[in-house]
């Protein structure tokens, strides 16, 4: 049993939490540009942390259920539609076979996440659907395809539906623009005046900001090295090039680079920023590890007690 | 260098730490980080090691881990490396054979004349030597190979071609490498090699490891096809 896709959408990718462990051969990891709204997804539906959901970036996509089940989204609002009515995301939905679930245009944030009962079955390459399409790896053909018309999004047909939805404190502001980040890697060789400007300055993501990474325009910030010798990149990474226009590095993004950093953002600011659209203005606020580990304590704790 | 040479440890996120083994690139240094990976891998915990020339980039499960327990256990193991065990004897040598010339090496001609030698000259010095893998990345099994002798330093071309073929042997700088799939690329491209250097279906994945070593050996243009080399791509 399977959803039909009738209309691709700009961007339909399957994902699961990444493709982990070959980082060193120089396979980036993909996985869900939100990872917030992608657990929430699973914990919705009693399914496990890394099932297969449906990344839908800033909507047109159109499926038709070929079976009973249960789904939830999560992320961002892309004016969904369940049979022509209006649905908001965040809970679950109980789907008849034959209905039309269709996702429009952003209203709030920029991705939303379709979880199904089960999770979509998909079969993995090394180890993961998450698709990543510069390396043609993952997704329904293992390719690293996005969805195109007439692809079968595969699930376990199951009738017992259960209304639920994720606490109100429990979901993110996506209107909230202060990405936290940890300062690590060369920040030590941005003089205090450049920190200063960086962490007081608005930035606005630029129209070529994607899944590898976010690219923002504003004050220019410059490292006193020339350069680094290339090194790991982690995920959320904020590398800063000759231009001095800095570049958030996300899910797909390469393993290795040479350019100096300020410091990461962490997965929770991560998952704030990936619903930023080009023209949005953010700005970064400096947290220290310590704080970072109780953030994403406190998050995952909340899931984990809902569960 | 042993488990005297503790790297430096900094937490770049809260899920990830960088280790810093040296400021300068070295064999030996090269040598010891392999090594330090090949006992991280085995952790629990461990969910990503991105070995570089350097330097080792470390991501764990933060489940598994805080940043106390993580430096802890990163500290104890290395320290636990018996310096004896540390030897050349896992480091296997990767020859590649390769096609070299014109017709699929665009830019021989130009590293020729820049470097002041003949083509053959060119062929001889970049196959007679044994390169070490110092990183892998870019691309997936994208080898950073070093490093190449002097007379075949060249920079890179001041456009990249959008298109490189699977297979380019190309030269930039203090560097060789082999693209392994199709990408954009400023090196200068002087020959193809028949090999697959990434292949999803084999256990190891690329063919090329951190801290291998590299050899280049010539092959002719029929024993390039009969290897199943393509002459198409640009």
């Amino acid at each position: 049993m399977a959803f039909k896709v009738i209309k691709p959408g700009l961007l339909a990718l399957v994902q699961d939490l990444g493709r982990h462990g070959h980082q060193s051969i120089g396979l980036t990891t993909g996985g869900p540009m939100d990872e917030v709204a992608f657990r929430w997804g699973n914990a919705l539906l009693d399914n496990h942390d890394n099932s297969p959901q449906v990344e839908i970036t800033f909507g047109m996509l159109t499926l038709e259920a070929q079976a009973n089940t249960s789904i939830a989204i999560t992320g961002a609002d892309l004016g969904a539609t369940l049979n022509d009515r209006s649905i908001t995301p965040w809970q679950t939905y109980a789907i008849k076979k034959g209905d039309i679930l269709a996702f429009h245009q952003p209203i709030w944030g920029l991705r939303a996440y379709l979880a199904v009962k089960g999770g979509f079955l998909c079969d993995p390459t090394l180890g993961s659907v998450a698709t990543v399409m510069r390396e043609k790896i993952g997704g329904l053909t293992g390719k690293g395809d996005k969805l195109k018309k007439g692809d079968m999004l595969a699930y376990q047909a199951d009738s017992d539906h259960q209304q639920r939805s994720v606490p109100r404190l429990a979901i993110p502001n996506y209107g909230d623009r202060e990405i936290p980040v940890i300062l690590g890697y060369q920040y030590q060789s941005f003089s205090s005046l450049e920190r200063a400007n960086f962490f007081s300055s608005d930035y606005t993501v630029s129209s070529n900001s994607d899944r590898m990474g976010y690219r923002l325009e504003g004050q220019e910030v410059h490292s006193d090295l020339k350069g680094i010798i290339s090194e790991g990149i982690a995920y959320g990474a904020i590398q800063v090039p000759k231009d001095g226009q800095p570049i958030v590095l996300l899910q797909d993004r390469q393993t290795i680079g040479g350019y100096p950093k300020m410091g990461c953002v962490t997965r929770v600011g991560g998952s704030i920023l990936a619903q930023q659209k080009p023209g949005d203005i953010i700005q970064f606020t400096p947290i220290t590890v310590d704080q970072a580990e109780q953030e994403r304590h406190l998050q995952m704790a909340r899931l984990a007690q809902w569960r | 260098m042993s488990g005297e040479n503790l790297p430096n440890i900094e937490m770049v996120s809260n899920q990830a730490c960088l280790l810093t083994f040296s400021r300068v690139i070295s064999e030996a240094t090269s040598n010891y980080i392999a090594q330090v990976t090949q006992y991280l891998v085995k952790l629990e915990g461990i969910v990503d090691l991105v070995p570089s020339y350097t330097t080792l980039l470390v991501v764990f499960d933060d489940d598994h881990y805080d940043r106390f327990a993580i430096f802890k256990t990163i500290r104890q193991t290395i320290e636990a490396i018996d310096p004896n065990d540390f030897s050349v004897k896992d480091q296997r040598e990767v020859v590649i054979p390769v096609y070299y010339g014109k017709e699929v090496g665009p830019d021989i001609e130009d590293v020729a004349k820049h470097c002041h030698l003949s083509i053959s000259e060119i062929i001889q010095r970049h196959s007679e030597t044994t390169y070490r893998a110092y990183a892998i990345g870019f691309t997936p099994g994208f080898a950073f190979l070093g490093n190449t002798p002097d007379e075949l330093h060249v920079p890179r071309k001041t456009t990249p071609r959008l298109k490189v073929p699977v297979g380019s042997v190309a030269l930039a700088e203090n560097q060789t490498a082999v693209y392994p799939s199709v990408t954009p690329g400023g090196w200068q491209i002087i020959g193809r090699t028949p090999v697959n250097l990434i292949d999803w279906g084999s256990e190891n994945l690329a063919l090329i490891a951190m801290g291998d070593s590299v050899r280049f050996e010539p092959i002719s243009r029929d024993e390039f096809l009969v290897q199943g080399g393509q002459l198409d791509g640009f």
